[in-house]
C-alpha cells in the first residue's frame, strides 16, 4: 500500500475538526480531514441544527394552533395540520446546505477531505477505509476530533421503540405518546417540540428537578411552560426498562413502580466520547476520566497528537470545539495560540430559552453580588407576548467586575454573544450600564440589570 | 495683588552670569519668603536662590541649563507683599514656615447639599481592583491577551490600571516601551537586541568640566612623563608617623606627595606657574597652592590646598580631609575651589599603571599618582620585595621643555624615594 503524507491529519469533520481543517488550510498547512459520514458532525447532521429546525417548525405549528382558538391578537384561522415528512424534508434540506457549505469551505481553504473510517496505527500514521479501498496516510501532527455519541442505558438499549436524539430528529410519524428519559437540555428541547406538535409527552428525570446543572431560579420559567404545554414530569424517578410487550416504560420512584405507556421512548441521559474502536486506545494517551486529557494547546500526552471537542470533556458544545480547532491550527502554524477563554456560553433551547455564561450562583465566592431584572419590565417582551424570565448578572462586590451572566426567556439565546463578550472583555457593571442598548429590544434588560447592580435601575 | 520679580542676585565676586542648575519650583507653586526657588551655578560653586516674597510663582526665567545675567529676572511672584527695597533681602527670622503652604480649596464637606442618595451597593466599578490573588486569571480583553502572547509577555505579572484592575492596551504600551527587564520576547535571557538612545543634557557642573577640559586639551600641548618610584622608605616613614600620630588625622600618601611637590618646586619654580597664554606671559607663584582633583557625585572638582610650603604633614592631611569633605558635600566655597598653582590627581587604588593627566589650565604641570604595589625588584644580587608606585606627570610643552620635565620628575622620584630630603632645608 502506498503511504500518502500530510502535515496535519484530523480525524472527524465535526465542528471542531472542520474548523481546525479550514483554519489550518488558511494558514498553509498541508491538511487532511478524515470523515466517515457527511461533514459537520453531530452538530450539523443530528444535533444543533436539525433540532433547532424542528423546534422552529413546532413553534410555528403551536402558534397557528393557538390562533385557531380564542386569542388576544384577534387572529382567526382554522386548526392547522402538519405533514411531518415534509417538515423533515425541509430540515434535511437545511442540513444538506450546511454540510455542503462545510465541504466547499474546506475545499476553498485547500484542505483535503478523505471519506472513510480512520484507524490509528501509531501517533503519526492512520489507515482510512474508503469506498475505494484502504489508504495509509502519515502525518506530522494528528488531531483527534471524533466527538461523542448518545449515551445508552443498559436497561434501555437503542432499538425498537427506544430511540436516541438522532432518531428523534428523524421521526417520519409523530408518536402519540412520547416518554423522554433524562430531563437535560436535549431531552427537554426535543420533548417540548414534539409536545407542541401534538404528542403526549412525559419526562422522567432521576434528579429532583429538570436541567439539574442550573439553579432552580433559572429553570422555574421552563417548568411553568412545560406544565402549560401539558408535559408530565416524573422527578426523582428512574427508568428501569420496557414492559414485556414493549408498549410501556417501567419507572421506579419513591412512590414505587409504575408503568408509563409510550409509543416511543427517547433516551437522553448524556453523551459519551468516541474513543474506542479506531486504535486510539493503543496510543495509551493519558485520560481525564473517560475523556482525553489535554493541555492549554489541546495537546495530549503524546507529542504531535492533539484532541479537540467532545472527546476532551465537558462542556460538550460545538463552539468550544470550534475554538479549540482554531487554537490547534494556529499553534501548529507557529502562532502563539493557547486556550485562555474566560467563558464558554451555553444555550438551552427550551421554551423559554436559557443562557448561561461564566459563574453561576452555585460556584460564586463570598464577595459576589447578584443583580436580577425581569423581562416583565421590558417593553419588547410584552409585544411578543412572552414576559416570563429574567436577566441575572453576578458581579464582584468591590469592583463591579462581571463574573457571570445568565438569562431565561424567549429569544435570549441571541443575547449570549453580549454576555460572553462582557466576560471576555473583563467588563464591569458600569461598562454595560453605560453602553446604549437599543430600544425596544430584549437587550435593554441586560443594561437595566447592570444598572440595578449599581443601585440605579430606571425601569423598575 | 502685585506681581513682583526676584532677580538673579550677585552670587560671587566678579561673576556676571550664572547657569540655572535646578528649579525647585514650577509655575503655580506657592512659595514662602526664603523658600529656595532655584539653584544657579557659577564657575564651580552652586548657589541657592531664595524667594523674596510669599506668593504664587507665575513665571520662570528659563530652563535648567540656561545662562542668566546677574541682575536679570529669575522668577515672577504674584504676591500681596510690597517690593523689597535694596538688593539684599534681609531674611526675617520667623517661625518655620508651615509645611502646608497652599490655602486649601474648600473641602468637600463645605459643599452644600449632600449628594442625592447614591447606590446602596458598595460597588465602585471605576476603581482599580485590589491586586489579583494568586492563581486568578488576569483581567484583559482578548485583543490585549493576544497582543501579550505575541509579545511573549506573561499577563499574570502585569498590573492593570483599568476598571477592576483590567489590563489595557495602554498598560501594554507602557511595558513594551520600557527597556527589557529580564523579559525578552522569544529571546534567550540576556541576548536581546536593544535599541533607542537616551539623551543626557550636559549642564551645570558637567558643562563646566567639559569646557575646562576642552580648553586645556585644545590649548596645551601636553608632554607626559611616567616614572617608577620605590616608595618603601616613604611607606615606612608614613607607617611610623601614623603609629605615633595620637589624635591627629591619619596620614595618607597624598600629604607626603604634596609636601614633596612643594619641596621640588623650590628648585623648579617654572613648574609652580600659570601660563597666561592670552596675555603672553608666565606667572611664577611664590606660594604653592596645590589643587587636589577630587571626585564628587556631581563630577570632578579641584579644591585647593593653600600654602603647602608652610604646612606640616599633619596639617596638610587635616586640610585635605576638610576640603574633600566640603567638596563632596557640595559645600566648598568659591575661594576653596580656585587659585591652585599646581595640581595633584590621584585615583587611589584605581590608580592604574600610568595615566595621562590633563593640566588644570592655566597651570603648567600636573602630577598623577598611580597605584602602589609590592613588586620584586633586583637589588644587584637578588630579587627583593619593594613597594613600588608610578607617577605620571604632564607638562605644558609650550613653556616646559622635555628635558626640564624629565629633570623635575627625577627630582620628585628622588624626594619620594628618600623622604628625608623633603624636610632638608633647601
Amino acid at each position: 500500500m502506498k503511504t500518502e503524507s500530510c502535515t496535519l491529519l484530523i480525524i472527524g469533520a465535526g465542528p471542531g475538526g472542520y474548523v481546525c481543517g479550514i483554519r489550518a488550510g488558511q494558514l498553509g498547512l498541508d491538511t487532511i480531514v478524515v470523515e466517515g459520514d457527511r461533514p459537520g458532525g453531530t452538530c450539523l447532521n443530528v444535533g444543533c441544527i436539525p433540532s433547532k429546525a424542528l423546534i422552529h417548525a413546532a413553534d410555528e405549528f403551536a402558534k397557528v394552533s393557538q390562533f385557531a382558538g380564542d386569542n388576544e391578537l384577534g387572529i382567526s384561522t382554522t386548526a392547522p395540520r402538519i405533514d411531518l415528512a415534509r417538515t423533515l424534508a425541509w430540515k434535511d434540506g437545511i442540513v444538506k446546505r450546511l454540510t455542503g457549505g462545510v465541504s466547499s469551505l474546506l475545499k476553498k481553504s485547500g484542505t483535503r477531505v478523505v471519506s472513510g473510517t480512520a484507524r490509528i496505527l501509531d501517533g503519526k500514521t492512520v489507515e482510512v477505509d474508503t469506498r475505494e479501498g484502504p489508504r495509509r496516510i502519515s502525518c506530522e501532527h494528528l488531531v483527534i476530533a471524533t466527538g461523542s455519541k448518545p449515551l445508552e442505558l443498559p436497561a434501555l438499549p437503542f432499538r425498537g421503540p427506544v430511540i436516541s436524539s438522532t432518531e428523534a430528529l428523524d421521526l417520519q410519524e409523530l408518536p402519540k405518546r412520547l416518554t423522554v428519559v433524562g430531563g437535560g437540555y436535549i431531552g427537554l428541547e426535543i420533548g417540548t417540540a414534539l409536545a407542541k406538535l401534538g404528542a403526549e409527552v412525559t419526562v422522567v428525570e432521576a434528579a429532583d428537578r429538570i436541567l439539574p446543572q442550573y439553579d432552580a431560579e433559572l429553570t422555574k420559567p421552563v417548568m411553568a411552560r412545560l406544565a402549560a404545554l401539558g408535559i408530565t414530569l416524573h422527578l426523582s424517578a428512574r427508568a428501569s426498562g420496557l414492559t414485556d410487550e414493549g408498549r410501556a416504560l417501567t419507572v421506579e420512584s419513591a412512590e414505587g413502580r409504575q408503568e408509563i405507556a409510550a409509543d416511543k421512548v427517547l433516551v437522553t441521559v448524556g453523551r459519551a466520547p468516541v474513543t474506542r474502536g479506531f486504535g486510539l486506545q493503543d496510543l495509551g494517551l493519558t485520560m481525564n476520566g473517560e475523556f482525553l486529557a489535554i493541555d492549554d494547546r489541546c495537546a495530549t500526552s503524546m507529542r504531535g497528537v492533539y484532541a479537540i471537542g467532545d472527546v476532551t470533556g465537558d462542556p460538550m458544545l460545538a463552539h468550544r470545539a470550534m475554538a479549540q480547532g482554531v487554537i490547534v491550527a494556529e499553534h501548529l502554524a507557529g502562532q502563539p495560540a493557547l486556550w485562555d477563554k474566560r467563558a464558554i456560553p451555553a444555550v438551552c433551547f427550551t421554551d423559554p430559552e436559557i443562557v448561561t455564561v461564566g459563574q453561576l450562583p452555585g460556584d460564586a465566592a463570598a464577595d459576589v453580588q447578584t443583580a436580577v431584572f425581569p423581562f416583565a419590565a421590558n417593553g419588547r417582551s410584552l409585544t411578543v407576548e412572552r414576559s416570563d424570565g429574567f436577566v441575572r448578572i453576578l458581579h464582584a462586590a468591590d469592583t463591579g467586575l462581571v463574573l457571570g451572566i445568565q438569562a431565561v426567556g424567549t429569544g435570549v439565546s441571541e443575547l449570549a454573544g453580549e454576555f460572553a463578550l462582557a466576560i471576555e472583555m473583563a467588563a464591569t457593571l458600569t461598562d454595560i450600564a453605560e453602553t446604549i442598548h437599543a430600544h425596544p429590544t430584549l437587550s435593554e434588560t441586560v443594561q437595566e440589570t447592570a444598572l440595578k447592580g449599581l443601585g440605579r435601575a430606571l425601569h423598575i | 495683588m502685585n506681581i513682583l520679580s526676584v532677580k538673579l542676585p550677585d552670587v560671587g565676586e566678579g561673576v556676571t552670569e550664572a547657569e540655572l542648575a535646578e528649579w525647585t519650583v514650577k509655575v503655580g507653586d506657592i512659595v514662602k519668603e526664603d523658600d529656595v526657588i532655584a539653584a544657579v551655578m557659577t564657575d564651580k560653586a552652586t548657589v541657592e536662590i531664595p524667594s523674596l516674597y510669599d506668593g504664587r510663582i507665575t513665571w520662570l526665567a528659563g530652563e535648567v541649563g540656561d545662562v542668566l545675567a546677574v541682575g536679570s529676572e529669575l522668577v515672577r511672584i504674584e504676591t500681596e507683599a510690597e517690593a523689597v527695597a535694596g538688593d539684599t533681602p534681609e531674611p526675617i527670622a520667623e517661625p518655620a514656615p508651615d509645611p502646608d503652604p497652599a490655602p486649601e480649596p474648600p473641602s468637600e464637606t463645605a459643599e452644600a447639599p449632600a449628594p442625592a442618595p447614591r447606590k446602596p451597593a458598595p460597588a465602585t466599578p471605576a476603581q482599580p481592583g485590589p491586586p489579583r490573588a494568586e492563581g486568578q486569571a488576569p483581567l484583559a480583553s482578548p485583543s490585549v491577551r493576544a497582543r501579550a502572547r505575541q509579545g511573549g509577555l506573561d499577563l499574570r505579572q502585569v498590573p492593570g490600571t483599568g476598571p477592576a484592575g483590567r489590563i489595557t492596551h495602554d498598560d501594554l504600551d507602557t511595558l513594551f516601551d520600557q527597556p527589557p527587564r529580564g523579559r525578552q520576547p522569544g529571546a534567550a535571557a540576556g541576548r536581546a537586541k536593544r535599541s533607542g538612545t537616551e539623551e543626557i543634557k550636559v549642564i551645570g557642573m558637567r558643562r563646566k568640566i567639559a569646557e575646562r577640559m576642552a580648553l586645556a586639551n585644545q590649548r596645551i600641548p601636553h608632554i607626559t612623563v611616567v616614572e617608577e618610584v620605590d616608595v618603601t622608605a616613604l611607606e615606612d616613614l608614613r607607617t611610623r608617623m601614623n603609629a605615633t600620630r595620637g589624635d591627629r588625622p591619619k596620614l595618607t600618601v597624598l600629604p607626603l606627595v604634596a609636601a614633596a611637590l612643594a619641596r621640588a618646586v623650590v628648585d623648579h619654580p617654572e613648574m609652580n606657574a600659570h601660563y597666561m597664554d592670552d596675555e603672553g606671559h608666565v606667572l611664577r607663584h611664590a606660594g604653592v597652592h596645590v589643587g587636589m582633583a577630587t571626585m564628587t557625585e556631581a563630577g570632578l572638582v579641584v579644591p585647593v590646598l593653600r600654602h603647602v610650603e608652610a604646612l606640616g604633614l599633619f596639617e596638610i592631611a587635616a586640610e585635605i580631609a576638610r576640603l574633600s569633605e566640603a567638596a563632596r558635600a557640595g559645600k566648598a566655597g568659591r575661594d576653596e575651589l580656585t587659585g591652585s598653582t599646581i595640581t595633584i590627581t590621584s585615583l587611589g587604588p584605581l590608580g592604574a599603571l600610568a595615566t595621562t593627566p590633563i593640566i588644570n589650565h592655566p597651570e603648567v604641570a600636573i602630577l598623577g599618582i598611580n597605584k602602589m604595589a609590592t613588586r620584586p625588584m633586583w637589588d644587584g644580587s637578588q630579587f627583593v620585595p619593594r613597594k613600588m608606585m608610578n607617577i605620571s606627570a604632564s607638562f605644558d610643552h609650550r613653556v616646559i621643555d622635555g628635558w626640564d620635565a624629565a629633570v623635575f620628575v627625577q627630582r620628585m622620584k628622588t624626594l619620594l624615594e628618600t623622604p628625608a630630603l623633603i624636610f632638608v632645608e633647601a
